[in-house]
C-alpha cells in the first residue's frame, strides 16, 4: 500500500453531507470513503457503492457446512464405523438434521464474520487512518483522493461551498498497516481546529 | 394528482369472487347429492359408502377451519405490529383490517359447521370422542372426556371465535374513528394498543394452545403432540401473511396504495420467508422427536401419513412430502435473495404457492385420521377434488368479503401518529 494525498472535507450534519456526496460525485471527484460516527441509511446508495456480496459468501459458507456435516456423518455411520443405535437405520437422516443445521449456521456465521472483517480491513493490532479523530464522535469525514489531474485549491473551495466545517490536506496510508496512529506519517501535523 | 384512497371493487374481482363461490356452492350441492351427509353413518356397514358423510363433513371442516384461521391471522398481524409499535405496515394496514373483517362471516360459518358436526350429524369417524357408546369402552377417551365432550367443545369454540370478532370489531371502530378525529389525537393509539395486547393474550390461549387441540388434534384423539398448536398457528400465520401480500400487490397493481413500495413488500416478504422456516422448525421438531423415540402410540400419527406400506398406511406419503417441499424448500430457496423479496412477480407467485401449501398441510392434518380404515381408497382423488372445490368457494368468499370491507374506509389511516414513519420506511 502506498501513501497517497487526500483533500479531506468534514461535515457536521447529515443534511449537508448527503447533497455534498451527491455533488462530489457529479463533479467527478473520486470519493475515497466517508467516515461517519454511526451507520447512515442510504449513504451507500448516495455514494454509488455496489451491493455487498457478503451474503453470497455466506450462502457458500453455509453450503460448505451442510455438505461437510452430511458427508462426514454418512461416511462415519455407513462406511467407517456403523453402529446400531436404538435399531435405527445406518443412515438416519432425521437424526442428522440438527447437526447439519448447526454446522451450516456455524460455518455461515464464522465465515461471514471473518469475511466482514477482511472487507472492512479490521483485525487486531491493525490500524486504519480515518482522517479525523472526530469521525468517531460527531463529524462526517469525506476524503477525496488527489490524482495528477486534481486541482487541490479547487477541491477545497468546492468543499467549503458544499458546507464543510473544516477542510484540510493530508497524506495517508490507504490500506491497513500494523501500528498506532501516532506512528502514522504525520497524522496530525497541526493543532486541531475545533469549531464549536 | 388525485389520490386513489377509496377502493372501488373492479368488475374483474367481483366476477372472480362470484365464480369461485359458485364453484364452492356447486361442489357442496354435488356433495349433498352424492355423499349423503345427512343419512347417517350408523348401520350402513363399512366401506366407501359409509364414509360419504365423513368425507363431506371433513372437507367442510378442513376448509372452514383453515380459512377462518387464515383471516384471523391477519388480525394477529395487526395486533402484533400494533403492540410492537411498528410503524411500517401502516400504509397498507387497511388491507389486513379488511381481510380480518371476513371473520365476521367465516366465524359463524365455521361455528355452524363444527357444531353441526358435533351436535347434528350422526357421523363419528372424524371425532371418535363424540360417540358416547364408544367412549365408555375406550379408557383413554374416557380419561379425556372431561375435556373432549360436545359441551366443552361448543363453549370453547363459541367463546374463542366470539372474542376474536369482538376484538377485531373494537379495533376497527377505533381505526375508523381516528380518521375522522383531529390530527394529533393520541387516545385512539393507546386504546388500540390495549386492544391489541388483550387480543394477543386471547389468541395465545386459543389458537396457540387450546383450540387446535379441540378442533384438529382430537381427530386423532388417542394421539397427542405438544407441538401441535404451534404448528397449526405457524401454518395459518404464514398463509395469512401470504394472503395480505396478495391483496397488497393486487391493490398496488390497480393503482391504489400509492405509498406502498418495494420496501414494504420486502418486509412482508421477510415475514413470509422467516415464518416458512419457523413452520419447518416446528414440523421437524414434532417429526424428529416422535421418529426418534419410536413409541407406538406416538408414531401412529406419522404411520397414517408416511407409512411403511401396510394396508391403508402411507397413502398420504406423496402429499406429506410435497407439503415439505412447497412449504419449506420453495420459500427457503426462492425467497432467500433480497431481490426476490422485492420483486412483485416472485412474491405473488410465492404467496400463491404458500397458501396452497398450507391448505394442503391442513388437508394432510385432517384427512388421514378418519379415513385410515378405508385403506388405499382413503386419499382418493375424488375427495381431494371435492375439498379443493369447497376450498375455492371459501376463497371466493374471502375475496368478496375483503373487497367489501376495503370499500368501507379510505386505504390510508391518515391520522395515525406513525403514518409518516411508514411512508418513508426504508429497509
Amino acid at each position: 500500500m502506498s501513501v497517497k494525498k487526500f483533500v479531506v472535507g468534514c461535515f457536521d450534519d447529515e443534511k449537508t453531507l448527503f447533497p455534498a456526496v451527491k455533488n462530489t460525485r457529479k463533479a467527478g471527484y473520486k470519493i475515497h470513503d466517508v467516515y461517519t460516527p454511526f451507520p447512515i441509511h442510504g449513504l451507500d446508495h448516495a455514494m454509488g457503492l455496489r451491493d455487498t456480496s457478503l451474503h453470497t459468501a455466506g450462502f457458500i459458507y453455509a453450503l460448505t457446512g451442510t455438505t461437510t456435516a452430511l458427508t462426514f456423518m454418512s461416511w462415519v455411520f455407513t462406511k467407517d464405523w456403523p453402529l446400531n443405535i436404538g435399531g435405527k437405520p445406518h443412515f438416519p437422516l432425521p437424526a442428522f438434521i440438527p447437526i447439519v443445521f448447526e454446522l451450516t449456521v456455524l460455518c455461515a456465521a464464522v465465515g461471514m464474520v471473518l469475511t466482514f472483517c477482511y472487507l472492512c480491513q479490521l483485525a487486531p493490532f491493525v490500524t486504519k487512518d480515518h482522517f479525523h479523530l472526530r469521525a468517531t464522535d460527531d463529524l462526517f469525514v469525506m476524503p477525496i483522493e488527489v490524482t495528477d489531474k486534481t486541482n487541490v485549491e479547487e477541491v477545497k473551495a468546492f468543499f467549503k461551498n458544499a458546507g464543510a466545517v473544516e477542510v484540510f490536506e493530508k497524506e495517508a496510508e490507504t490500506g491497513w498497516w500494523l501500528g498506532r496512529y501516532d506512528k502514522a506519517k504525520k497524522a496530525f501535523e497541526k493543532e486541531e481546529i475545533v469549531t464549536a | 394528482m388525485a389520490l386513489k384512497e377509496q377502493f372501488e371493487i373492479p368488475g374483474g374481482l367481483k366476477k372472480w369472487s362470484y365464480a369461485l363461490m359458485g364453484v364452492g356452492v356447486l361442489t357442496l350441492i354435488l356433495g349433498v347429492v352424492f355423499l349423503h351427509p345427512f343419512s347417517g353413518g350408523h348401520g350402513e356397514g363399512h366401506g366407501a359408502e359409509a364414509y360419504g358423510a365423513t368425507k363431506f363433513w371433513m372437507a367442510l371442516m378442513h376448509n372452514s377451519i383453515f380459512w377462518l384461521l387464515v383471516v384471523a391471522a391477519s388480525f394477529f398481524f395487526i395486533a402484533a405490529t400494533t403492540l410492537a409499535q411498528a410503524g411500517w405496515p401502516l400504509v397498507f394496514r387497511r388491507v389486513p383490517e379488511a381481510i380480518s373483517g371476513a371473520m365476521n362471516v367465516l366465524g359463524p360459518i365455521a361455528l355452524v359447521i363444527l357444531l353441526g358436526y358435533v351436535w347434528v350429524s350422526d357421523d363419528h369417524h372424524i371425532y371418535h370422542w363424540k360417540d358416547v357408546e364408544h367412549v365408555k369402552h375406550d379408557e383413554k377417551l374416557l380419561h379425556k372426556s372431561g375435556f373432549l365432550n360436545p359441551m366443552f367443545y361448543t363453549i370453547l369454540s363459541v367463546t374463542a371465535v366470539g372474542l376474536w370478532m369482538w376484538f377485531r370489531h373494537s379495533f376497527r371502530k377505533l381505526s375508523l374513528a381516528e380518521d375522522l378525529a383531529q390530527k394529533g389525537e393520541r387516545s385512539f393509539y393507546w386504546k388500540s394498543l390495549a386492544i391489541a395486547a388483550a387480543f394477543l393474550v386471547t389468541y395465545g390461549l386459543t389458537v396457540l394452545s387450546t383450540l387446535p387441540w379441540m378442533w384438529l388434534m382430537s381427530i386423532d384423539a388417542h394421539w397427542y403432540s405438544t407441538m401441535y398448536s404451534w404448528y397449526t398457528f405457524a401454518s395459518s400465520w404464514v398463509a395469512g401473511l401470504s394472503l395480505i401480500m396478495l391483496f397488497v400487490v393486487y391493490l398496488k397493481n390497480q393503482g391504489y396504495l400509492e405509498y406502498v413500495n418495494e420496501e414494504h413488500i420486502h418486509d412482508i416478504g421477510k415475514f413470509m420467508f422467516a415464518f416458512s422456516i419457523f413452520w419447518t422448525y416446528l414440523w421437524f421438531s414434532q417429526f424428529m422427536l416422535i421418529w426418534y423415540s419410536n413409541q407406538p402410540e406416538e408414531t401412529a400419527y406419522f404411520i397414517d401419513r408416511l407409512g411403511f406400506g401396510g394396508k391403508g398406511e402411507g397413502t398420504f406419503r406423496g402429499i406429506f412430502l410435497l407439503n415439505l417441499i412447497i412449504n419449506f424448500l420453495a420459500p427457503l430457496l426462492i425467497l432467500m435473495r433480497r431481490g426476490s423479496k422485492r420483486n412483485y412477480t416472485v412474491v405473488t407467485l410465492m404467496a400463491v404457492i404458500i397458501i396452497f401449501g398450507h391448505w394442503l398441510d391442513f388437508y394432510q392434518m385432517i384427512t388421514p385420521g378418519p379415513l385410515k380404515e378405508l385403506g388405499k381408497e382413503s386419499n382418493s382423488l375424488g375427495h381431494f377434488v371435492f375439498s379443493l372445490g369447497v376450498g375455492a368457494g371459501f376463497l371466493g368468499l374471502v375475496i368478496f368479503l375483503t373487497a367489501k370491507y376495503l370499500t368501507k374506509a379510505p386505504l390510508l389511516p391518515k391520522n395515525h401518529p406513525l403514518v409518516k414513519e411508514s411512508i418513508i420506511h426504508h429497509t
